[in-house]
Order: C-alpha cells, then structure tokens, then sequence
C-alpha cells in the first residue's frame, strides 16, 4: 500500500517542472524589468 | 467504444501513409522548402548589404529582396508547411486516409494558392510590388499582387474546409467518442486562420482592389491597417499552433513517455481560438487615431493570451519529468540527461521550445503600450519575430519533416539523415545566436528595421551600430548554411531507401497517461467557443473600429515611392 | 478537469506577474502621462504644407520652456530640419505625413511614432540632455528610405 503511494509519487513528481518554469517566470520577470527601466530613463 | 477506439488507433500507427494522400503532403512540403530556399537567399543578400559588405546589383532592390523575403518566409514556407503537417495528420488519426471529397479540397485548395503565389512573386519580382509583406497603405503595389493574395488566402480557406469535413467524417463515424487531439487541434488552428483571415481579406478585396485599379482615388490608411493587425496577430499563432502540436502530440511518443494531459492541451487551444485575435492594436500601439483606453484594453487581452503558453511550458517539462523519473531517473533534473538528445526529432523542437523562453519574453515587452515606444520598427522586433517563427516554429517544423518525409512515402530515417539534421539544427542555432541576438541588442540602441545600407550622413549613433550589423551579417550567412543544408536533407529525405513495418520511418502519435481522467466533452463545443470569440472581438473593435468608420480621416492617394 | 497543484500553483503566479505588469504600465499610462503617441486629429494629407499648424512648421512656444512642435515627415526627409531645442524644453510633437506612412523615432528617447497620412499624431517628451539627436524614418516608405533622417539640437 505505501510502496504504491511511493510509486504513484514519484510517476507524479513534478517538482523539476516546477522549478523549471519558475526559471521561466523569472527570466520574463527580470527581462521585463530591464527594458521597463531602460524606458523609464530615457 | 472509446476503449476500442484508442486500441485500433494505436496498431494503425504502424501501417503505411495513404499513398494517394503523400502526393498532398509532399507538394505541400516541396513548395514550402522551395520557398524557404529562395526567401533565404533573399535574406542572405540582405544581411550583407546592411553589413556594408556587398552591393546589389542595379536590377535588384534592397526593399524588393526584403518584400520577397517577408512573402517566401512567413506566408508561403509556413502556411504550405502547416496546411502539409495537418492534412497528414488527420489522414492518420481520423480515418487512415482522407476521405473523397476532402482529398479534392485539398488538391483545390493546394492549386489556388499556387497560382497566387507564383502570380505574387512574379509581381515582386518585377519590381511591382516593393510594398513588403505587410503592404501598408498609401504604398500602392500593381493590382495583381494583391489579386495574387487573394488566391492564396481563399485557397488555403478552402485547405481549411478540407480539414473540417475530415473532422466532421471521423465524429459522425465515431459517434460518443473524443475526437482524436491530432483532429482536435487541427480544427482549432484552421478555425482560428478561418476568422483571422477575414480582417486582410476585407481590406484587399474592398479596399486595396478597387484602389489600386484605379476605381476609387483615395484609401482610408487607419482602417486598413487595423483590419490588417486583426489579421496580423492570429496570424503568429496560425504558425505557433501546428508547432504546440508537434510538442503536444508527437514529442511525448519520440521520447517513450506519455502525453501530460489531453484535456490541458485541448483547453490551451480554446484560449488560443478566444485570445489570439482581439489584439491586433499592440502592433498599432505607436499609431494615431485609436483612443489610448482601446490599446490599453487589447493590450489587457494580447497578455491573456500568454496564459496557454505558460500551460504548454508547464505541460512540456511535466512530460519530460514524468517520462524520465519513470525511466529512473532521480532529483531535480535528472530526467533531463534522459531524453533522446541523439534524436533529431526530439532535438530540434525542443532547441524550437527552448528558443521560446527569450521569444515569448520578447513578445511580452512588445506588447507592453508605451513600452514598444522602445523596440517598434527597431531591429529588435525582427530578432524576436527571428526567435519565433525563424526558430520556434521553423526548427520545430523541420524536427518534423524528418520523420514526416519518409513516412508518407514508406522509407526510412537513416542514421545519417539524423546526424545531418542534427548538424543543421546545430548550424542554425549559432547563425541565429548572432544574428538575432544582434538585432535584439542594436534595436535597443534604435537601429532601424527594413531599412538599407546607411550611415544616416554619418551621425555618431550607427558608428555604434556598425559591428551588431556585422555580426548579423555573419550569422546570417550561417543561417543561409543551414537553409541550403535543410533543403539539401528533405531531397535525400525522399531519395532514403524503403522501409517495412518496422523500419519505416513512423508518424509519432502519443498516448495519454494511463491514470488521466477522461477528458471533458464541452472543450469540444466549438460553437460555444466561437461564440464567446465574436463577443471579444466586438468588444475590442466596435468602439475605436465603429469611430475609424464614422468619423473617418480624409482618404489617401496612391504612391508608387520606389 | 484535474489540474496537478503545482500546475495551478505556477500559473497563479505567471497570471499574477502578468497582472503586475498591467499595472504598472497601466498606472504610468493613465496616471502618470507616459501614454503611449495618440490623437484623433485628422487632416487632408493633400492640403498639409495649406493647413495650420503645418504651414508654418518648427517650434510654436506655449510655456516657459514648453513647445509645440509643428512637424511633417515626407519622402525622404523631415521638417523643419536641424531644429534646435533649448534645454530642459518639454516638447509637443505633432506629426503627420502628406505621402506615405513614415515612422519618427529620436534615438535614444522615447520618442517613437507613427506619421500616417489623413491624421496627425502626438507625443510630448521633456529633453532633459543635450546633445545632437538622431531623427529617423523607421517605418519603410520607398527607394530613399534608409536616408530619410535629421537632427534635433538640444543646447
């Protein structure tokens, strides 16, 4: 019963997926910013 | 029933390509690699001229090898390409062949838009129609052209009704079940390309055609041009769809895993059909006469319509993960040392998605109002539209043509095609590195798109400027490389030896995972979902569109400026 | 329709920063007057060099260091050409064409704009530095395009 749930979690693990699309988010995030300052100072 | 169903369609998998139904694909496929070889060209003695390392000869015009670059590119290459891809796909998944009819629509379809496009680039050729492919008004190109656009958009909605009635075959022939999501998301591309279209054909049927002849003297510039960008955005995700779907579909069964989830991907599409077309001013954002509360609103919806690519991000990583940790592999990133890195089907999307991550943030800033003020008509919008559609979607659909190729015509892919296409792949990657990344840099500092070899009588800026356009010449050249070694590969594609049941190269069909719930009936509710897509687009265009109308700014003549 | 939690835990946070980013730009838009170039301000694209303001275009003064800046981009160039502009001025620029669309970027600014023929077009952009700015036609308009540019003196 709990090897199955050990199975099941590991099948599902998403936790690289979710550090990997949170990379995502943050080079949007960062580039975003870098031309918003860029505008504000010209 | 739908047990069954699934069961019979994974055997099918193995079987041959229609035969009747390669010959479609395959002329599909030779006139967009055609086209991809003579718009790479073009693009070739482009990069060198701003480089200031060569000069054209007398006959020929900067802006008449660009107008032929931007047409053989991004209109013909991508939509014979994708009209190709999804004619073969819906043969395989709904049906093994297509049906009469849709097999005489689509030769149809093909013949029309043949005739335009020859008709266009003989125009182009003769110097008749230096307008580029965006053919802004009061710019005025011989009436031909356009006549030459007409066939090739009513030739590919005729393509896109071969599609639905394909569809509309396999649901009544398959009463209860889930449509295949191949058929799913072919219908939702071509239905997106189906209403996109109208904005471009309003404007070259009532307004380009009779001015150009000469039956009316003036043009409304605002109008055209807004029921160009109507057309214009959607016309992006016309390109992107076909690549999500090689991601979606195909990519999950190259690496041995599972698709993440049917109905995420399905819903990801429904929020492509509503979002991608209400937002054509964000390429207006810099224009007059469009209330700044309407760019703002459509620049509100153009950021919706980011949502179903952060989803798709999420659905790709999530198989990837998925596939890997059930292969064993362990911790954070282990899964990503166990994918098929060796295999050219695989690796050439997945350079495509990851090219994405600086494309879509590039998008993003472009579509942010008075933001654009910083990169509109810069070069740093043709680097981000050279990630999209240049990298993105062009290696995505060439990872594809590897396999597609000898499918359709029962051969193999060799070992040495895959080592080429990976070379090409490779060789693409560095031209569009430098090159790209240049235009991204040097329109920050305000160099100018679709502009000619100049030093703007030597001002102190485009001494600054000099180098990026060198480096784009350089990478350029690469670039060109790799467009000769592409065409190059889909010859010997054809020209590979035959293969049987299990050496044929096959079409790669993914599965779901076996724990997903079943996927939801009312994604496929096509109806609802055009419906609320109309109710957007009225609500983006009545009120500054109704005002272009009533209020009407004085009309323009013709100019002939080249 | 099952969404795995980090799924739903990863778009919230992509749809929040997307909302931040409406905010900010929406905020400096309608709040702080960084709109981006407008006007509904129509004119006869024949008649420009015959109609106020563009019959007699350059700078108009309407504050102390406050300009209206009456100016038409054509195939191939800008007037009036060379304007010079004092320090610190805040500047009105309207802009239209009397042929073809150009486009009216100052580089190194925020001035990016569109000239369409039928309407004239506004931004306003305080010049805080001198210096000898580079004024270009971004926006294709034929044979001579790539020459189409001026300057503007800031001193």
């Amino acid at each position: 019963m709990s090897r199955d749930r050990g199975e099941k979690d590991k099948q599902h693990s998403l936790k690289g997926t979710f550090l990997s699309v949170l990379l995502l988010g943050g080079f949007i995030a960062l580039s975003w910013s870098g031309v918003y300052i860029l505008f504000i100072n010209r | 029933m739908t047990a069954t169903t699934i069961q019979a369609s994974a055997a099918d998998h193995k079987r041959p390509f229609d035969g009747k139904d390669a010959k479609l694909v395959l002329a599909h496929l030779l006139v967009a690699f055609t086209a991809l070889l003579l718009g790479g060209i073009a693009g070739l003695l482009q990069g060198l001229v701003r480089g200031g390392m060569i000069e054209l000869p007398s006959e020929l015009g900067y802006y008449q090898i660009l107008t032929a670059h931007g047409v053989l590119m991004a209109l013909i290459f991508t939509t014979y390409f994708i009209i190709g891809f999804l004619y073969a796909g819906v043969s395989k998944t709904m049906g093994d062949r297509l049906i009469g009819v849709v097999s005489r629509l689509g030769w149809a379809g093909f013949v029309l838009m043949t005739i335009g496009t020859i008709l266009g680039t003989i125009m182009i050729l003769a110097n008749e129609a230096t307008v580029l492919y965006t053919f802004y008004a009061p710019l005025k190109a011989n009436p031909f052209f356009y006549i030459a656009l007409v066939f090739v958009v009513v030739g590919s909605w005729i393509s896109g009704y071969g599609i639905f009635a394909q569809y509309r075959y396999w649901r009544r022939t398959h009463k209860g079940s889930v449509s295949p999501l191949f058929g799913f998301m072919a219908v939702a591309t071509m239905l997106v390309w189906q209403i996109a279209t109208i904005g471009v054909a309003l404007t070259v049927l009532f307004q380009f055609i009779p001015w150009s002849f000469g039956w009316v003297e003036t043009i409304n510039v605002m109008i055209s041009r807004t029921l160009f960008w109507y057309f214009g955005h959607p016309l992006v995700y016309f390109w992107l769809m076909p690549a999500y779907m090689c991601w979606y579909i195909c990519i999950p069964k190259i690496i041995g895993g599972k698709i993440f989830s049917d109905s995420m991907a399905r819903l990801s599409f429904v929020l492509f059909i509503l979002f991608s077309i209400p937002v054509g001013f964000h390429h207006q954002l810099m224009e007059p006469g469009i209330a700044p509360l309407w760019k703002y609103i459509q620049v509100v919806l153009t950021f919706m319509v980011v949502i179903p690519s952060l989803m798709t991000a999420f659905a790709l990583f999530a198989t990837f993960e998925q596939t890997g940790r059930a292969k064993g592999a362990r911790g954070l990133f282990g899964w990503l040392k166990s994918l098929p890195w060796g295999d050219v089907r695989f690796f050439a999307p997945f350079m495509g998605m990851l090219v994405f991550i600086p494309a879509g943030a590039g998008g993003i800033i472009n579509a942010s109002n008075q933001m654009n003020a910083m990169v509109h008509n810069t070069l740093w919008v043709t680097g981000h539209f050279h990630l999209t559609v240049a990298t993105t979607v062009a290696l995505t659909f060439f990872g594809v043509a590897y396999w597609l190729i000898p499918h359709v015509l029962g051969k193999q892919l060799t070992p040495k095609m895959n080592r080429l296409g990976i070379i090409q792949t490779v060789i693409w990657l560095i031209g569009m590195f430098f090159m790209s990344g240049s235009m991204h840099t040097v329109g920050l500092f305000g160099a100018p798109r679709r502009t000619a070899y100049t030093t703007y009588g030597d001002h102190p800026d485009t001494v600054l400027w000099m180098p990026y356009y060198v480096a784009m010449a350089i990478g350029g050249t690469i670039l060109f490389i790799g467009v000769i070694l592409m065409f190059w590969n889909m010859i010997a594609l054809m020209r590979a030896p035959k293969g049987d049941a299990n050496t044929a190269a096959e079409f790669p069909i993914g599965e779901t995972a076996e724990h997903a719930e079943p996927t939801p009936r009312w994604l496929e509710r096509w109806g609802v979902w055009v419906g609320i897509l109309v109710v957007l687009i009225l609500f983006a265009y009545t009120v500054p569109f109704g005002d272009m109308l009533i209020n009407p700014s004085p009309g323009a003549k013709p100019w002939v400026t080249w | 329709m099952h969404i795995h939690r980090l799924e739903k835990i990863w778009l919230a946070i992509g749809i929040a920063m997307l909302f931040i980013f409406l905010g900010v730009i929406g905020v400096g838009a309608f709040a702080m007057g960084m709109q981006p170039p407008t006007g509904h301000h129509t004119i006869d694209p024949e008649k420009v060099s015959e109609t106020y303001p563009f019959n007699n275009p350059g700078l108009e003064q309407v504050g102390e260091n406050e300009y209206n800046a009456y100016m038409v981009a054509y195939a191939f160039g800008f007037t009036p050409a060379k304007m010079e502009v004092p320090l610190g001025a805040k500047v009105h620029f309207q802009v239209t064409s009397p042929d073809v669309v150009h486009g009216f970027q100052i580089t190194g600014t925020t001035v990016n704009l569109m000239a369409v023929p039928g309407e004239v077009n506004h931004y306003t952009y305080t010049f805080d530095k001198p210096g000898e700015y580079l004024v270009l036609c971004n926006e294709y308009c034929g044979a001579g395009h790539e020459f189409m540019s001026t300057t503007i003196i800031v001193k």
